[in-house]
């Protein structure tokens, strides 16, 4: 029996993994994704701000700000194609101090230096007049038009989706366990076994310096999980605002965005608390009143609105500033760490230097010619959706206007989910203002014996 | 692929929601011989929340006869068809529009429904686990009663073996039977305020089962990160407490079903979270009434079903009177942090025949004090009240507004002398 070994191996199915995944598949290799968990965006990837950012107030000159600009560039230009949908709706940087207000030339001047030249400094009235029901106590501030908002989980399936349509693999419920670079290949020892592949790409998140530890037995940066909890207010609230409201960060604080969402909610955050566990995405009843205290503080209009959920995203942030991006071209070894809150904007930044840093280590692909692109599901609330258009075989979530042809489909295709969580990011069920109370029973005889983890045990069995 | 076109149809009464108040006001209308009457549902069966209600009490009031949930709704979708109501299931209502038009989407395709008149009977959902606000991540096993009967009774699916139920209204108690008809015992029974909000009944009924009970919780905690692993909170002494379960069972402090009504035109009331409302249970756009549950969180079956049948006569006599109707519009407010809310929030004058008898009051915390209904700088109507927050307060509105009311009304509360 010969040995299957593929060209690339990358560890992690986050946003970035799926990128890398995408990219190195249309550059020709041979990818398998291994994933830990038993779905795909199961760890930093699954709670963000889902803002796609130009990265106007990255570090000029640093990795991360060349991964977003890069990577903001490629996602307009595969948008439309990938079928990803996108929400133009600008963003405002605002000043409600004096302090602030200071730091207001400064910032103007750092994204005309990131190439980000269309920022352009408002008055209080001009913001005021554009947008309405923020409070009247805000001092000034500056937008950046091209700031604009994205389907979070959308946006990494449509890139995993495109590999596995073009031959990758995708491998789920497989932890890396160790890990053999040996004179011209790797093995990888994982909890399914045995996987071979010339060349190992980590992106293993926020396990991405214990995966750089397993495989070279050194650690150059270490994960210290920060976590991030958001409010979530139901969609009346997104008539408050179009544009996306950014703080302007002081030394003593971050300050929190407000923001609608594509899916037509408004989120108020994030906290920013450093923590030692990387998975504890645990919401505290103090932080979330803080938040939405702070919320109403902006825009007065919020006081009147229904909460509709809250959530925690972890982001693998390091002790360094910047992305650490590491290569080993004697034993083919990338490792893709300390991609912090950027990753969603910059992750197809994060490809293209990968595929590029390959071509350093010598290894030459042949690019696919004809490659396949799917066209998956807009789940946006600003574009048209399945539950508009004939033979959609009835509405399941009623807050979410999921029709039961969506989930049988997501259901039949090519990455089903394998838990509940992962049918909600692919299709939006459960995650309106309901949260289940309507749809549960529907969902649980929906998804009997099609889930890896199902949602409950049937009487007798 | 492309967004089809609509279809178009009319009807004289079209009915949003077909559960309890909505079908007793389908059968009544029938009754009145209005006209056609559409009642508008989206779940694949009429009958509303009932119908994953597995268990008793339901129908002694209405049909004098002791039913389970499921029975109960059969029989209200029974009545309601067989006197012609036509009920449509699987259809969704995706927008109200002014004047009585609304937008539908069915198994069929989408359609614009033209209505003489339509009411608003899409009820009551319990608050979730993040409008409460529990700390703790979400794994799964955290659910409400009404997943989880649904879970239960439609599906026969068992989501945990040995939850804690969150809350301790009446609906905590279905909790419980829900979880007997699954086969399992709850592990406890938690509730934030310092009493049981259902005392006379709760209580005996958990000594009974054996659920131990703990109130004046503090910080309740969901802990575990993939299923739920234990349930933790200070007791009313401080005490930092454990409970080892598997599930969380958020239970109860109902809220309107208001998303259509919220993305509309109509004015929406702050403190019940439904429809701004006169009398006769028309919204602010003339052509729109509301029933039922969806006006204040909440009531019994029994009582919506009544809610339902009085409905019926206030439609047909808007459907006969107007359009010569044209009342005078005074608006019915609070300014009391302890008043939640009041129903109706207008009264019209001249006052129609069939109106609504009573004003509901709907309370923020405990009240011991004097009620007040002020007009003109006047009290025009008062009454010591002393009430738990989740009692259903009820005034004799012809007590408090006079047939030649021209002011606006203010409850308000004063300490007792």
């Amino acid at each position: 029996m010969t040995r299957d070994t593929f060209d690339i191996a990358i560890i992690g199915g986050g946003v970035v993994g799926c990128a890398i995944a995408r990219r190195l598949t249309l550059d020709g290799a041979r990818v398998v994704v291994i994933e830990k968990a038993l779905d795909v965006l199961d760890g930093a990837s699954k709670g963000n701000s889902a803002i796609l950012h130009t990265g106007f107030d990255a570090p000029p000159g640093s990795l991360e700000q060349a991964c977003i600009a890069a990577g903001y560039k490629e996602y307009l230009e595969i948008a439309g194609q990938m079928s990803l949908p996108i929400l133009k709706s600008g963003a405002l940087v605002l000043a409600w101090s004096d302090d602030q207000l200071k730091q207001l030339p400064k910032l103007i001047e750092k994204a005309h230096a990131n190439g980000v030249t269309d920022v352009t400094s408002l008055s209080r009235e001009e913001i005021l007049r554009k947008e309405p029901n923020l409070s009247p106590d805000l001092l000034g501030g500056f937008a950046v038009p091209g700031e604009y908002l994205i389907d979070p989980w959308g946006t990494a399936h449509a890139y995993i989706l495109q590999a596995i349509a073009n031959g990758a693999t995708l491998l789920r419920n497989a932890e890396v366990l160790t890990g053999h670079f040996e004179g011209t290949s790797w093995t990888l020892k994982t909890t399914q076994g045995d996987m071979h592949a010339d060349h190992v790409i980590n992106c293993a998140g926020l396990y991405g310096d214990i995966v750089d530890e397993r495989l070279t037995g050194a650690r150059r940066f270490t994960i210290t999980p920060r976590k991030g909890q958001f409010v979530v207010f139901d969609k009346p609230a997104s008539n408050l605002l179009s544009s996306i409201i950014l703080p302007v960060p002081t030394k003593t604080t971050k300050g929190v965005v407000i923001c609608r969402t594509i899916f037509g909610n408004l989120l108020v955050g994030p906290t920013a608390e450093d923590q030692e566990s990387r998975t504890d995405g645990s919401t505290t009843r103090d932080a979330l009143l803080d938040l939405q205290a702070k919320g109403v503080e902006m825009v007065p209009g919020l006081s009147n609105c229904d909460v509709t959920t809250a959530y925690a995203g972890l982001r693998p942030a390091t002790e360094y500033q910047d992305y650490q991006i590491h290569q080993d071209r004697q034993s083919r070894y990338i490792s893709v760490g300390g991609i912090r809150s950027t990753g969603l904007s910059s992750s197809l930044g994060i490809a293209q230097h990968v595929s590029a840093l390959l071509d350093t280590f010598g290894t030459q692909f042949k690019p696919l010619s004809t490659p396949v692109t799917p066209t998956p599901e807009k789940l946006s609330e600003y574009h048209d959706r399945d539950w508009q258009c004939p033979g959609s075989d009835g509405i399941v979530c009623h807050c979410e206007l999921v029709t039961k042809r969506e989930i049988e489909r997501v259901l039949d295709g090519p990455m089903p989910p394998a838990t509940l969580a992962g049918l909600k990011r692919r299709t939006r069920v459960t995650m309106g203002r309901c949260q289940g109370f309507y749809c549960t029973g529907a969902l649980a005889a929906l998804t009997e014996g099609r889930l890896v983890r199902p949602m409950g045990t049937r009487d007798g069995s | 692929m492309a967004a089809e076109t609509f279809t178009e149809t009319s009807c004289t009464v079209a009915i949003v929601g077909g559960g309890t108040s909505g079908l007793a006001l389908a059968a009544e209308l029938m009754r009145l011989k209005v006209g056609r009457v559409v009642v508008l549902e989206r779940e694949p069966n009429s009958g509303g929340i009932p119908r994953h209600c597995g268990h008793y009490p339901f129908g002694v009031y209405e049909y004098k006869r002791l039913m389970k949930g499921p029975d109960y709704a059969r029989k209200n979708t029974d009545v309601a068809a067989d006197l012609g109501a036509v009920i449509r299931t699987g259809t969704t209502v995706t927008a109200l529009r002014p004047g009585g038009t609304l937008e539908l989407t069915t198994p069929g395709g989408r359609e614009v429904l033209h209505a003489d008149r339509v009411v608003l009977c899409t009820g009551v959902r319990e608050s979730s686990r993040a409008q409460r606000f529990i700390n703790g991540d979400r794994p799964y096993g955290v659910i409400s009663t009404g997943a989880l009967q649904s879970l239960a009774y439609l599906e026969h699916i068992r989501p945990f073996t040995r939850p804690v139920i969150f809350g301790s209204e009446l609906v905590s108690f279905s909790a419980i039977q829900t979880c007997a008809h699954l086969g399992i015992k709850p592990a406890a029974l938690v509730e934030e305020e310092d009493h049981v909000r259902v005392r006379a009944l709760l209580t005996p009924y958990l000594i009974a089962k054996r659920v131990p009970l703990f109130t004046g919780i503090r910080q309740p905690t969901i802990i575990g990160s993939d299923q739920v692993e234990a349930f933790e909170f200070s007791d009313k002494n401080g005490r930092y407490r454990r409970i080892e379960t598997d599930g969380i069972i958020i239970s109860g402090r109902f809220r309107p079903e208001a998303a259509l009504l919220k993305a509309s035109h109509l004015a929406v009331d702050r403190g019940t979270g439904g429809p701004v409302v006169d009398q006769s249970g028309r919204c602010s756009d003339p052509a729109y009434f509301a029933t039922g549950n969806i006006l204040r969180p909440a009531e019994t079956s029994a009582f919506c079903w009544q809610e339902g049948v009085d409905t019926a006569a206030r439609v047909a006599n808007d459907l006969e009177t107007s359009p010569s109707y044209a009342p005078n519009v005074i608006s019915v407010t609070h300014d009391d942090p302890a008043i939640r809310f009041v129903v109706p929030q207008r009264i019209a004058t001249p006052l129609p025949p069939h109106g609504m008898t009573n004003f509901y009051l709907g309370l923020t915390k405990e009240v011991r004090g004097v009620l007040e209904a002020r007009a003109g700088g006047k009290t025009v109507w008062e009454k010591p009240i002393k009430s738990q927050p989740i009692r259903r307060l009820q005034f004799p509105l012809s007590e408090i507004v006079k047939p030649d009311v021209a002011d606006d009304i203010t409850f308000t509360l004063r300490k007792s002398k």
